[in-house]
């Protein structure tokens, strides 16, 4: 291999060489192709819709006549109910107040770390790298009695959190997504830095660069699509993610909106259309950042293939 | 050969300080967070513990292990049935996201919506799936019995709440999500694929099929092994998705699981926390064979 022709930034991996653009066109038969896809896409879609329908019948129609059946009105109607009678905002609120930091925080932590073990050759590097990708791979129910008597030893100061302690407090969960999550995007992002050039950040070095400068004006911006694709999947599974706060929050009322769906089904959501549009509007959320992101999504994720 | 990388002799000293932090936080945070709670969680599965009182913990040895082997009667259909989880998921969501992602990595027309269609599942939460799912399977009003015809009926069948049943009904609700994640992590892998190698295979009259399964399949090694892992932690790790469809109390009959049995022994009154300790630890022997595995493959290439 040679070192003398700097690879552009992994960006341009998207692009498919010349001698693709060149291959004569020839109508492609793809409609088994499709055929195959769009029947999946739809049985896939199938249960979502069930659901979406459900939601969106009154009660009494479904009551009456049965859900299988014809509907005779539909409107927003649950929706709006299940917002305003089940203190949903309040819930979504604890959400964003967890996973955002949460995802930044990993992101943040994660690249530190995999800057570090691919861009400096200390001895411990691939000790380190397998210690943060194991760390990842625990079972959470393997972790959790001794991290439930260490958050109940842990202070953190009043305005930090009302229970003076890392248990009970958003806090809680924030840390311990961000330590459990790091190993993942650790994995990821190591090698995705590892497709940019060495000779990018030697340079800066030679120039006399600080490191923390090389950190974040040259590799951190380099790794956007890397951190699109990760920001996704690391929101939507700390947005969704039920079994730390059902163990680490004791107070309902601190709960995100997914561990807290549980017991409003029985207090609030007395019906299941109205518990169909809850569930849906809970979902909303991670489709938004799914959509945001999604150009990005695939390109982004590096798995340590192909040409790795 | 690829250039030496910065030797980190050159460095200065607020270079140093920045990368001691770079690194020392994050460390210091798994350590603490991570690998602290799992050696004292293997420490406490050689103890009786009500979970109260510190003083309250008293060795045992490895009593709670033989008590799980002998005399505990949801173990075994537990590792049953996570045994039957994993085999069901390796045959048939792995490879069907694998060959889903394969299909989507032709350049046609759409992709963007199956693409999207499939993984929806996945960005849902699994309360939102759980709910999903239940409305399908209701025994009165779910659109499962309404399509068998069995509403209103005496032949209604409770898909959740039959035994021999409730653990199938879930594990198609499970794939329904995890469909979507392999054919999302494989097209990943599948678009950092070198074109050149498959535009090779072409010239050489190689099609399709043969190109994927000679030249795409063993040079995504790498790939491979992440589905292979995703696919066993995924399997042993169950749990928020039975917990929703299984009423959120725990473990019930037909559907006990690993990850239940520990969380009904170490939470709420009961508290057997060495006990729950001791399952976590088997859970954990078991998961480390793949974490082991998977360290082994990926980082063999880099030690040479």
């Amino acid at each position: 291999m040679t070192t003398t022709t700097p690879r552009p930034a992994p960006s341009a991996r998207a692009k498919r060489p010349a001698a693709e653009a060149a291959r004569p066109v020839r109508p492609r038969r793809d409609t088994g192709r499709h055929l195959l896809l769009a029947t999946v896409s739809v049985a896939w879609l199938v249960p979502l819709l069930w659901a979406v329908y459900t939601s969106l019948r009154p009660y009494e129609d479904t009551a009456k006549h049965g859900y299988f059946s014809w509907p005779r009105g539909l409107s927003l109607a649950n929706f709006t109910d299940a917002w305003s009678q089940s203190g949903m905002p309040h819930f979504l609120f604890n959400s964003l107040l967890i996973t955002v930091p949460a995802v930044l925080g990993t992101l943040l932590f994660s690249a530190a770390v995999a800057f570090f073990v691919t861009r400096f050759d200390f001895r411990l590097n691939l000790a380190l790298l397998m210690l943060f990708t194991a760390g990842n791979l625990l079972p959470a129910q393997v972790l959790i009695t001794p991290l439930y008597r260490l958050y109940l030893l842990l202070p953190l100061p009043w305005w930090m959190s009302d229970s003076l302690l890392l248990y009970n407090s958003a806090w809680g969960i924030i840390v311990i997504h961000i330590a459990y999550q790091c190993g993942f995007c650790t994995f990821v992002l190591s090698n995705y830095m590892k497709t940019i050039p060495k000779e990018i950040t030697e340079a800066a070095l030679v120039d006399g660069a600080p490191v923390w400068r090389q950190f974040f004006q040259i590799v951190l911006p380099l790794c956007r699509p890397a951190f699109a694709a990760l920001a996704t999947l690391e929101s939507i599974w700390i947005y969704n993610d039920f079994f730390w706060p059902l163990t680490l929050i004791e107070t309902g009322d601190k709960r995100p909106i997914t561990s807290a769906l549980a017991n409003l089904q029985g207090a609030y959501f007395t019906n299941p259309n109205l518990i169909a549009a809850g569930a849906l509007m809970t979902a909303i959320p991670t489709l938004l950042v799914y959509f945001t992101l999604q150009r990005q999504f695939i390109s982004g994720l590096t798995l340590g293939s192909g040409k790795g | 050969m690829p250039p030496a990388s910065s030797s980190p002799s050159r460095l200065g000293l607020g270079d140093r300080l920045f990368l001691a932090a770079v690194i020392g936080l994050p460390l210091l945070a798994l350590l603490i967070f991570v690998w602290l709670p799992a050696l004292a969680s293997i420490a406490l599965s050689f103890t009786t513990w009500d979970g109260i009182d510190l003083s309250g913990i008293h060795w045992t040895g490895v009593e709670n292990y033989t008590q799980i082997f002998t005399n505990y009667p949801p173990f075994w259909p537990a590792v049953g049935h996570n045994v039957l989880w994993l085999l069901f998921t390796a045959l048939l969501p792995t490879p069907f996201g694998v060959f889903l992602a394969y299909h989507l990595d032709q350049k046609i027309q759409f992709t963007r919506f199956y693409q999207t269609a499939i993984f929806l599942p996945m960005v849902l939460s699994l309360a939102v799936v759980g709910f999903v799912w239940e409305i399908i399977y209701d025994p009165d009003t779910g659109l499962l019995n309404s399509l068998l015809g069995a509403v209103g009926t005496d032949q209604h069948i409770d898909w959740l709440g039959n035994p021999d049943l409730n653990l199938w009904a879930v594990l198609i609700a499970s794939a329904w999500r995890h469909t979507g994640y392999i054919m999302i992590l494989y097209l990943a892998g599948l678009k950092s694929f070198d074109p050149a190698l498959k535009e090779a295979a072409a010239l050489d009259g190689a099609n399709g099929r043969q190109t994927f399964f000679r030249i795409v399949l063993p040079t995504l090694k790498p790939v491979n092994v992440i589905i292979i892992v995703v696919t066993v932690m995924e399997s042993l790790r169950a749990f928020d998705i039975v917990y929703v469809l299984g009423g959120g109390t725990g473990s019930k009959p037909g559907m006990e699981l690993l990850s239940l049995l520990i969380t009904d022994n170490i939470i709420g009154e009961s508290g057997h926390i060495g006990y729950g300790s001791a399952l976590a630890v088997i859970l954990l022997l078991v998961s480390l064979a793949a974490i082991g595995a998977f360290l082994v493959q990926t980082f063999r290439k880099e030690d040479a």
